[in-house]
């Protein structure tokens, strides 16, 4: 058992250092590129490009090739690397198309809590884009919220909606409503064989309980299937729901370190709480001679919260990582098509070919990194409540 | 930085979404799907090991059928072979007794024949007696006439019997 724990774990922690690898060597490239294309432009007009009316410069690449022709007033720069932190982060509204003013979206709640107004709600589109203020408050480039007054201190507590809080409402219902739908066919064809969509389930339920739980966690493990299985389906359908492009997919959920940290969370209270005997001895009264008890004892302890915190970057790296690496190769085509626009066109089969097959790749990362969260949740747990018999 | 900062109301909104997930999932979801999935494995295994006693059963009752098919082959080649021995001896005895039987005709008719020999060699005696006496009177009175007519005579009469013996 140590020893598969082992290589799973290196595994793991070997394509962790690697799509952060890509993640990097793909940022810098694309920042690079930017700054080049922002100092050609710079060189290429002597006058003060205007382009200060708003706050996102970002723009779509047909407007920008559309003025690229000929009128130089409302030149457009893109910026790639803001452009994809726009889109892995979190929002205040749910962008559907159109670039900075004249984008679409989907207005969110705004809930926030300040010791001053008390609880302030209201729609994110009072915002304007960020131009206006509303109720003392505005948005700032980065898409959090402030105070209007840049010397105002106090605190704001933000419980808004935001995209991801949807994203994953609407995730957590389709979840419900498919396994909760799935158990009531199973209760009504008791000892019939599943149908449909639950032939797709039912492996992984059984894959889950069998090949995970049972064989690491020993005869405790029924008990804690269904918290795994949760996990598990949780992080595999939003991860899922991330691969879409659009509404009501796209959201960066898993990818999104509050996310990642309940989830870890979740797992660091299971594991405490169900830890044996063993296991708080083995943190506190480890087999070795009590002087070395002063570097071991914190050792462990870091152990013990390393655990949960590489869960919570494992997933938000690779997740996050992956949509990076679509964007990228998107932006790739605007950075060609801001150099000029045939180029633009010229590269972007290729990025699409890319896109494709990131989206592929993407596709079994979803499933494998839930499969990681909960092979390493099952592991914790599984050290946590084994018994030893010295 | 934002993007590796946890925000505090995403953490609070996920807390309280999943909290509810777990809930709503552990009771109406995975709680009657594991069930009826271990009822159903269940079911499998215990209609296989059915299957199993029956087929074992099966392949006793075979076991058993042919035991006694064997038997009843047995028996029936006893049976058989009884008859063989019963026929063949009825059919010696009845051959010997014909064959004693044969012998005793056979030696009673070689009795009569003998007897019938003996008893036509007695009347041939008597016969030939009887000729020679009559030849002896006869030649007695010719003998007196012709000598050779005597020879003649004599000749002719031996002649006579001796067609008559033979005949």
């Amino acid at each position: 058992m140590p020893e598969n724990q082992r290589t799973n774990r290196g595994a793991s922690f070997g394509k962790l250092s690697l799509t952060l690898f890509f993640a990097l060597f793909y940022m810098t490239t694309l920042s690079a590129s930017k700054e080049l294309s922002s100092k050609t432009e710079n060189v290429s007009h002597s006058e003060p490009v205007a382009e200060n009316h708003s706050h996102k410069s970002t723009h779509a690449v047909n407007e920008s090739i559309t003025h690229a022709a000929g009128h130089t007033e409302t030149e457009s720069k893109f910026e790639p690397g803001k452009m994809i932190l726009d889109h892995v982060s979190d929002a205040h509204d749910w962008h559907l198309w159109g670039e900075g003013d004249h984008s679409v979206s989907i207005p969110l709640p705004v809930i926030l809590y300040t010791s001053s107004q008390g609880l302030s709600i209201f729609l994110s589109s009072n915002f304007q884009h960020g131009h206006s203020a509303h109720q003392g408050f505005v948005l700032s480039e980065e898409g959090v919220v402030k105070w209007e007054e840049e010397s105002n201190e106090a605190a704001i507590y933000d419980f808004s909606i935001t995209k991801n809080v949807l994203a994953l409402l609407i995730g957590s219902i389709f979840l419900i409503v498919l396994v909760v739908k799935m158990a009531r066919h199973y209760t009504n064809n008791q000892g019939k064989a599943p149908k449909g969509i639950y032939n797709l389930i039912e492996p992984l339920i059984v894959f889950v309980r069998d090949d995970l739980a049972r064989p690491t966690i020993g005869k405790r493990a029924d008990a804690f299937v269904p918290l795994l299985l949760s996990i598990f389906f949780f992080i595999f359908v939003l991860n899922l729901f991330g691969l879409i492009p659009v509404f009501p997919g796209g959201a960066n959920v898993t990818g999104n370190i509050s996310i990642t940290l309940v989830l870890a969370l979740v797992v660091f209270i299971t594991v405490t709480l169900n830890g044996n005997k063993y296991y708080w001895k083995h943190i506190f009264m480890p087999d070795v001679p009590v002087w070395m008890y002063v570097i071991i004892i914190p050792i462990e302890i870091l152990g013990v919260i390393l655990k949960p915190f590489v869960l919570m970057l494992r997933l938000f790296a690779n997740i996050t990582a992956g949509h990076i690496i679509i964007l990228g190769f998107f932006s790739l085509i605007f950075i060609f098509g801001n150099m000029n626009p045939n180029l633009g066109f010229a590269v972007s089969p290729l990025s699409v070919a890319f896109t494709v097959f990131m989206s592929l790749l993407e596709l079994l990362v979803a499933f494998l990194q839930a499969f990681v969260f909960t092979l390493l949740s099952t592991i914790y747990i599984g050290m946590a409540v084994e018994e030893h018999h010295h | 930085m934002q993007l590796v900062t946890p925000a505090i109301g995403l953490v609070f909104w996920m807390l309280v979404t999943f909290s509810i997930l777990l809930f709503i999932l552990k009771k109406f979801a995975w709680g009657p799907i594991l069930g009826s999935i271990k009822d159903r494995e269940d079911s499998i295994n215990q209609s296989l090991s059915q299957a199993e006693q029956a087929r074992n059963e099966m392949a006793k009752l075979q076991g058993e059928n042919e035991l006694l098919l064997a038997q009843a082959r047995q028996e029936r080649d006893a049976m058989l072979k009884e008859a063989r021995e019963i026929k063949d001896r009825i059919v010696g005895d009845a051959k010997s007794a014909a064959e004693e039987e044969a012998r005793k005709v056979m030696s009673r008719a070689s009795d009569e024949i003998n007897k019938q020999k003996s008893a036509a060699m007695d009347e041939l005696k008597k016969e030939i007696a009887s000729f020679s006496v009559q030849i002896a009177e006869k030649l007695l009175s010719e003998s007196l006439s012709n000598n050779e007519a005597q020879q003649k005579l004599i000749t002719h009469h031996l002649n006579e019997l001796t067609q008559k013996a033979s005949a």
